[in-house]
């Protein structure tokens, strides 16, 4: 059986990688993510695919947790998505089973960045067609969010969208992104969700928010919890329509 | 014609059990009592008196393991991230029996080639309540209602015959766990004085006496 060693990504004439470009496609196409990060508080939103009448909601998840204290959200090819979430979690466990201490969300941002920058550069296989948000709070109690794209590169923000619409999202968060605003878990939370809703149809039902406090475990808001926020939301819009007529 | 005879052999040397690692394990109404004795020796000398060889898996579930030290944290840290891993992908919990037959599944397959020396007393609360089973370093499994490793139960399985029913309130297991342990002390030629004892409920694990440096 001849071994798959021909290269697939290759350069263009002026310098691009085209399959990793299209990937990058592949990411503007799937379902927005948002992450925002405050001081004790790291928020995780993504848009809620409207499921089939028939089909079991639970069990179209996009946010994962990939060890007790780090949790990822992810746009694109959710298979791709499932592929190296696995990869990720077994190296949580190798790397606190050899060094006997939980891994740093940087350490396991540059790892799956390490994966997809791989894919990129080996014979026989695709770059993945996902960008990843990864959250978590450092051993020492800092809080971080990290992005991941095709490409195999990672940066930290404040605050960051993919996916779909993400630039109207990212630029929602530049204009209101404050150090205060996020220094309550309420603040942060609502931050996620506005920024959210100016992409998503308002309502939980499209809308899915993850909560990962200091020191306790992930919390994904219920139904009825978010639409609480959402609704103060838009009564804040409207009040302040009002006021502005 | 001559008649193969297969015989089985096992190395009596590599036998290498620890003399005084005792554990004890008792089931009641709705707890697990694992109970390990916190001394390690090495032949004469005690090295630490203790030692926490209870080792907390996840909020439901823990091993108390007996053997040469290595070994056994080698292969609970290799259970425990294991389990993790499993609970992590399965997005839920493992029931007691799946995660002591996985146990013992990785006990066997090393069984013939680079054995673990370690007994161990599995406990663990899930949605059948609580639950006790023994596994041996051979990789035999048992779930019993109360069970001993070492030396421990030339002594105590006669007294728990006795003393143990079915059942049992939180503070009736102690009870029976404190006569264990005193017979331990009048009876047994080694020093078992010092305990880590574990309470496992449905609201998790709780260390009820000794140190803990086995989260």
């Amino acid at each position: 059986m001849a071994r798959y060693d021909r290269a697939i990504t290759v350069f263009s004439p002026d310098g691009h990688l085209f399959q990793v470009e299209y990937a990058l496609e592949a990411v503007r196409k799937g379902t927005t993510a948002v992450g925002v990060r405050g001081t004790d508080t790291i928020v995780l939103g993504v848009e809620k695919k409207s499921t089939a009448k028939l089909q079991d909601p639970r069990t179209v998840r996009k946010i994962l947790k990939l060890d007790k204290h780090i949790v990822m959200a992810f746009a694109g090819l959710t298979a791709d998505a499932r592929v190296l979430v696995n990869k990720a979690r077994i190296e949580c466990q190798s790397y606190s089973l050899t060094l006997d201490d939980p891994v740093s969300v940087e350490y396991i941002t540059r790892y799956i960045a390490g994966v997809q920058q791989k894919y990129t550069q080996s014979g026989g296989v695709r770059p993945f067609g996902i960008s990843t948000l990864i959250i978590g709070f450092d051993p020492d109690g800092t809080p971080r969010l990290y992005q991941t794209d095709p490409s195999g590169t990672f940066s930290a923000w404040k605050a960051n969208a993919t996916g779909k619409n993400s630039k109207t999202v990212r630029e929602f968060l530049e204009k209101n992104y404050t150090t205060e605003g996020v220094s309550t878990s309420a603040g942060a939370v609502k931050l996620a969700i506005k920024s959210l809703m100016e992409v998503v149809e308002s309502g939980s039902k499209n809308i899915e928010i993850a909560v990962l406090k200091k020191g306790e475990d992930l919390k994904i808001l219920e139904e009825d919890e978010v639409d609480v926020i959402v609704k103060e939301i838009e009564a804040e819009i409207k009040a302040a329509k009002e006021e502005s007529e | 014609f001559v008649r193969q005879q297969y015989s089985f052999t096992r190395k009596k040397s590599n036998h290498k059990q620890t003399m005084s690692d005792n554990l004890i394990g008792i089931v009641g109404q709705d707890y697990v009592i694992l109970a390990a004795d916190s001394a390690q020796a090495r032949s004469i000398v005690l090295m630490k008196e203790d030692e926490d060889k209870i080792k907390v898996i996840d909020d439901h579930k823990a091993m108390a393991m007996s053997g040469p030290s290595g070994d056994r944290e080698n292969f609970g840290e290799f259970i425990e991230k294991n389990i993790v891993l499993y609970e992590l992908r399965q997005g839920g919990s493992l029931s007691t029996k799946a995660a002591a037959y996985y146990t013992r599944g990785e006990l066997a397959t090393a069984l013939r080639s680079s054995p673990y020396q370690v007994n161990i007393l599995f406990g663990g609360f899930d949605q059948h309540g609580p639950s006790l089973y023994f596994i041996d370093y051979l990789a035999a499994i048992q779930k019993l209602p109360f069970g001993c490793q070492g030396y421990a139960g030339y002594f105590l399985l006669s007294v728990l015959d006795r003393h143990y029913k079915e059942n049992m309130t939180l503070e009736e297991g102690l009870q029976v766990l404190q006569i264990c342990i005193d017979q331990l002390k009048t009876r047994f030629v080694l020093n078992t004085k010092d305990w880590v004892i574990k309470i496992i409920t449905k609201d998790g694990i709780r260390l009820h006496q000794g140190s803990n440096s086995n989260e």
